[in-house]
């Protein structure tokens, strides 16, 4: 990194700091800290929905897999995450926001019962530090790989070494003085900056890469069909990139793993419930699905221009790349960090680091101030994703965890102080999980399954609770456990192909062999949520029915509609919807 | 509440995008060849100035209405 690429890092380093600083002022209480007054303008909180979810695992893995699958990665957005986004605007916004709960746990407890909210508080709150700490680790590794400090360490006369160490503590300063002071705002208010940063950052590089290899038209000649089609082929998972066929993906990525992510997750959920009103609340997710229909372009677009380039750069004077065959691109191969020495696939060839694609395309287009821009979009896009988790984990933490359990009933000044200090040992624990994931990778593998497994049928509990007043707290208590007891024994019973038994699977006996990893989790998710959703309903039906006053405002029949505001008849949260359905409808068919 | 966030969002992307057009203007052209001898960085860096500049007209009609708003009863 030159001068001028500091300089773009350090003016964002400024602004973000700054917004955390004058922000300081409006936070008087609890609720300012942990919902930002509950006053944010919903263009704001949409577009922060979406920053929050955009991780940097988010960008580098979304290139990564473009370069693996193709155009078919975008699945993972238009079957995904779009849906579920409009679901939970139209559908579940009206009981998150409207039962004035302060968190999802919350929303748990006002409809079931204590245990159920105690267990989705607990595991939430495990789940933010360790996944905040892995992104941690990700970024501190990226940087150490790309050798962006190396320079001006070498100047300083210090270890080069240190750049892990350095990239893990300065990052994560830089998230604790701003959610620190400003609290949710702060952090909501950065995530727009940062989506922002992330697209001028990213915009260029497709821009380039696609007019290097002669538009779309080029990227098609060169890769073939099977990386430019994303429903070609998916009838049957021997026939297309991702080892799926078409039932487990819409099912298990589409419906399972996508409803619960979106519509139960604290961390998303939780920018909504800020908004200033009902109707700021439920635009959010749909204002936030518009961008993230067009993200593969920005994110999936690079992997696959950085797989069709030639090995040797092009020249630069010619411009378009000849036909190349389908080959390695530009991503580099993947080196043994210990050893040095290039790791090789079961067939002897090299391995390649698709984790590199998106990074490797920045060096190889962007010039020294571009560059920056590029590198400062890569850690915005981190900071906001590790915002996201911190500022979901201290207000489950203080509501959920601390005010109910451990000291009830005291003033809302030290709850406000709890929020501070819980941001503090937050971080300070993700940065222990950091650490963790570079000493010991097999664990955090395990503990990434296992939140799966706590994840995966966490939908059929919110969709039997706001849309089944019959629903009972024991009944949805005992179907969370019956599904991850399913997704376990399901994936201990089940092996994906070329993977040996253990952290893959097949751990308790093999019964089947799937095609791919990826089928394999989108099953288990399937699994976890049909069994969840039918022992909810059997346990429901033998106990006791709730009373139903109790849950006006929770359930669906039991509410009155959500009174519409007088908007323009394009600003109406169901016009917004179907824009974006339309929207996914037409690039997939432009993609077929 | 706090602050309109078109401000700093302008004020950044303002600041931005001068730095990448007079960077851009004054680096060696010669550098260019790696993003297709396109000169990116005042390309780019217009196209973010042009963006600051939207958001700081938009955040000074924001505060325009809001203060007439409340002079209105």
């Amino acid at each position: 990194m030159t001068g001028i690429d500091w300089l773009i890092l350090g003016l964002y380093f400024v602004f973000v700091l700054g917004i955390g600083v004058v922000l300081k002022g409006s936070v008087k209480t609890s609720t300012d800290f942990f919902l930002a007054g509950r006053a944010i303008p919903a263009w704001v909180c949409g577009l922060a929905f979406m920053s929050a979810n955009l991780g940097a695992q988010e960008v580098i893995g979304m290139g990564a897999s473009g370069a693996k699958y193709g155009i078919a990665t975008s699945h993972f957005y238009w079957i995904g995450a779009i849906p579920a986004m409009v679901f939970v605007g139209i559908f579940m916004m009206p009981f998150y926001y409207g039962s004035r709960a302060r968190s999802v746990p919350e929303y748990l407890r006002l409809r079931f019962d204590e245990k159920t909210r105690g267990l989705n508080a607990i595991s939430f709150a495990v789940m933010t530090i360790f996944s905040s700490g892995i992104s941690m680790y990700a970024i501190a590794k990226l940087i150490q790989t790309l050798h962006v400090f190396d320079g001006v360490f070498r100047r300083l006369g210090l270890n080069s070494s240190w750049i892990f160490d350095f990239a893990i503590v300065i990052s994560a300063i830089v998230v604790l003085v701003y959610t620190f002071l400003g609290g949710l705002s702060s952090a909501i208010y950065n995530e727009v900056l940062q989506f922002f940063l992330i697209v001028a950052g990213f915009l260029p590089l497709s821009y380039l890469g696609l007019k290097n290899v002669g538009g779309w038209s080029g990227l098609k000649a060169t890769l073939g069909p099977s990386f430019t089609h994303s429903w070609r082929g998916m009838g049957h998972a021997n026939t297309n990139r991702l080892g799926v066929e078409w039932f487990g993906l819409v099912m298990g990525l589409g419906f399972v793993l996508s409803f619960g992510y979106w519509c139960t997750d604290f961390l998303v959920v939780q920018r909504a419930m800020a908004a200033k009103s009902m109707s700021a609340a439920r635009r959010t997710p749909l204002i936030g699905a518009f961008p993230k229909m067009l993200f593969p372009f920005l994110v999936i677009l690079p992997g696959l221009i950085a797989i069709a380039l030639p090995t040797q750069p092009a020249d630069p004077r010619t411009g378009v790349v000849a036909n190349a065959p389908p080959g390695k691109g530009i991503i580099p191969v993947k080196v043994d960090a210990t050893s040095g020495a290039t790791m090789l696939d079961k067939d002897g060839k090299p391995q390649l680091d698709y984790d590199l694609a998106v990074p490797s395309m920045l060096l190889h287009y962007f010039p020294p101030g571009l560059l920056g821009l590029g590198l400062t979009a890569l850690l915005a896009s981190f900071m906001s994703g590790m915002a996201g988790n911190v500022t979901a984990f201290n207000t489950v933490w203080t509501y959920d965890i601390y005010q109910s359990y451990i000291k009830p009933g005291a003033t809302d000044e030290h709850y406000l102080w709890m929020g501070r200090a819980s941001t503090v040992f937050g971080i300070a624990f993700s940065i222990g999980a950091a650490y963790m994931a570079n000493h010991f990778n097999n664990i955090m593998d395990m503990l990434q399954l296992v939140f799966a497994f706590v994840n995966a049928p966490l939908f059929a509990t919110f969709l039997l609770g706001m849309f089944w007043k019959r629903t009972t707290g024991h009944a949805a208590f005992s179907g969370l456990l019956a599904g991850t007891a399913a997704a376990a024994i399901h994936h201990g019973l089940t092996l994906p192909a070329e993977a040996l038994p253990g952290i893959k699977g097949g751990w308790l006996a093999i019964i089947h062999n799937y095609p791919s990893e990826m089928a394999q989790n989108f099953w288990t998710a399937i699994f976890a949520w049909s069994t969840c959703f039918l022992v909810t309903i059997v346990v429901s039906l033998l106990t006791r029915a709730p009373e139903e006053s109790k849950l006006v405002g929770l359930v669906y029949s039991l509410t009155p509609r959500p009174e519409e505001e007088p908007l323009a008849w394009y600003a109406r949260p169901a016009s917004l919807a179907i824009m974006v359905v339309a929207g996914t409808v037409l690039l997939n068919i432009i993609f077929w | 509440m706090g602050i309109d966030i078109r401000l700093p969002l302008g004020a950044l992307f303002s600041l931005l995008g001068l730095i990448l057009i007079v960077y851009g203007a004054i680096s060696d052209p010669t550098r260019y060849q790696q993003s297709l001898g396109i000169n990116i960085n005042v390309d780019w860096g217009i196209v973010l100035l042009a963006f600051g500049l939207l958001m700081l007209l938009l955040a000074r009609r924001g505060a325009r209405s809001a203060a007439s708003a409340v002079r209105k009863p």
